[in-house]
């Protein structure tokens, strides 16, 4: 493997269970596994085996490639609130939302996840291959007295599926966020996700990364799981990813994404882009995001053409409905469910669907 | 298989070929299936369509990418195996086996014989 690949704090305990390691946003990653000894017990391995057993048990994924920072300082959530449609400012200390870092023009910069640790401390997690541009982005817009402190010294794993409730043994709503003690390690802990399940978001210092990671595996429902299984889960779930789905030229409107704007924030449009995406807004997007349902089994894969309507931004194959599934992006006529659309697959013509998403239902604990 | 594995061919496209007669059986190779991962649907070529060598004329999807398979000799298509069409995940469990893609008639069962055996293609996965 490329010596220049960045590794995670649990490189070598992934290759242990049998981790195929691949680069990913300059890491070394585990993709998917072959298990081996007890852990081949509990489950075959492989994506289709670990996305199943994250949908029936629980997976414990490593994303310690994920950005993680501080963001420290009175007045640090109005500084954030400069970059993001996001209420930042009603965001209760403990709570956690999902926004976006948008460019002038309205397009997305990455997506990611602010905790409001208190008043004065929010806790930012980001895209792997946009952290260096989004801290930098983020820094060069704070007021003196407010810091961005990078975390790169501390891992993210990410326990999901029906089982992660009883194991982390947390009260934690939805989307609540609180410093608890797992196992006896003491961790920042987010109740969310990227799979749809319910699950946590386990933020630890990368020394007690593998203490933390044994521990859970003692619990005979986990099993570790790879980005293949990550991601055939969050298209599943309908979930966005950055560089696939959205990406600087898409809006937060095209995107599905209205949601994510704050209502406060809906007023006053002081966000970069915030005057492109009102209008988007008032008078309609040219194009939108949708769930597609390819006719047949062959999955019609991200760049796939939508013959006169647009493109397919994700697809694969969906193990929960063992059927091909796919997001992308339609001209605004045809972005309604049941409209009949064209892909071409490898040269062929091949009818497909608008559905609503989630593909699969989330079971998030609300 | 009820063949010996010294009746069989390989290409550096990962392909297995099984001669009997001058009909040749078609498949991918275990280390083909491993690094694909879950094969969640297979796309056959017609019935008597005619290949040549290194032409692409079937398709594996695994839950990760797409993949071409080549026609290993020039031929004409004789046999699909519409089972692992059903039940993809054959091509997983028994890839040299059950798991097979097509069979060919070939054009020169000489050719064959020009093809990898089963050390040089062991050798040709060290290389990899």
């Amino acid at each position: 493997m490329d010596q220049s690949l960045k590794t995670i704090p649990l490189d070598a305990w992934h290759r242990k269970f049998g981790a195929r390691m691949v680069p990913f946003a300059g890491y070394a990653m585990p993709v998917q596994y072959d298990f081996t000894d007890a852990m081949a017990d509990r489950c075959r391995g492989g994506v289709l085996a670990e996305h199943l057993h994250c949908r029936g048990q629980a997976a414990l994924f490593d994303v310690s490639h994920m950005g993680q920072a501080m963001l420290v300082g009175p007045g640090a959530a109005a500084a954030l609130e400069r970059l993001v449609p996001g209420d930042i400012l009603g965001l209760k200390p403990g709570r956690q939302r999902y926004t976006l870092l948008t460019n002038g023009t309205g397009g997305i910069i990455d997506d990611l996840m602010v905790a409001k640790l208190a008043e004065d401390r929010l806790f930012l997690v980001v895209n792997a291959s946009r952290k260096d541009v989004d801290f930098a982005h983020i820094a060069a817009a704070l007021p003196a007295g407010i810091v961005l402190r990078p975390l790169p010294d501390r891992a993210l794993l990410a326990l999901q599926g029906p089982a992660a409730a009883e194991i982390v043994a947390s009260a934690l709503p939805f989307m609540g966020v609180a410093e608890i003690e797992i196992s006896g390690i003491r961790c920042l802990v987010s109740r969310s996700g990227y799979t749809g399940e319910d699950g946590f978001e386990i933020s630890v210092p990368a020394d007690d990364a593998e203490a933390l990671a044994d521990r859970l595996l003692q619990h005979a429902a986990v099993v570790p799981a790879g980005l293949g299984a990550r991601d055939s889960l969050r298209l599943e779930a309908g979930l966005c990813l950055y560089g696939n789905d959205i990406d600087e030229t898409t809006t937060p409107i095209e995107a599905g994404l209205t949601w994510t704007i704050g209502k406060r924030r809906k007023t006053t449009w002081d966000f970069p882009g915030g005057s492109a995406i009102r209008d988007q807004l008032d008078n309609g997007a040219p194009r939108l995001r949708v769930g597609i349902k390819p006719d047949g089994r062959a999955p019609a894969r991200s760049s796939t053409e939508i013959v006169d309507a647009g493109t397919i931004t994700s697809g694969g194959f969906s193990p929960t409905l063992n059927a091909p599934i796919a997001m992308g992006y339609v001209r605004r006529e045809l972005a309604e469910d049941g409209a009949a659309l064209t892909l071409m697959v490898r040269g062929k013509a091949l009818p497909a669907t608008v559905v609503p998403m989630p593909f699969v239902p989330h079971r998030y604990a609300r | 298989m009820a063949k010996k594995k010294s009746d069989i061919r390989y290409t550096k496209d990962h392909e297995w070929v099984a001669l009997d007669g001058d009909i040749a059986t078609v498949g991918i190779t275990d280390h083909a299936q491993e690094q694909l991962g879950d094969v969640v649907h297979v796309e056959l070529p017609d019935m008597d369509r005619t290949v040549s060598a290194n032409e692409a004329c079937a398709v594996v999807e695994s839950v990760k990418a797409a993949s071409d398979i080549y026609a290993p000799l020039a031929g004409i298509v004789v046999e699909i195996n519409e089972t692992i069409v059903e039940d993809p995940a054959i091509v997983n469990s028994d890839a040299e086996g059950e798991g097979w893609f097509f069979r060919l008639e070939l054009d020169d069962v000489a050719a064959f014989e020009e093809l990898m055996d089963e050390e040089a293609y062991e050798e040709y996965l060290e290389t990899l």
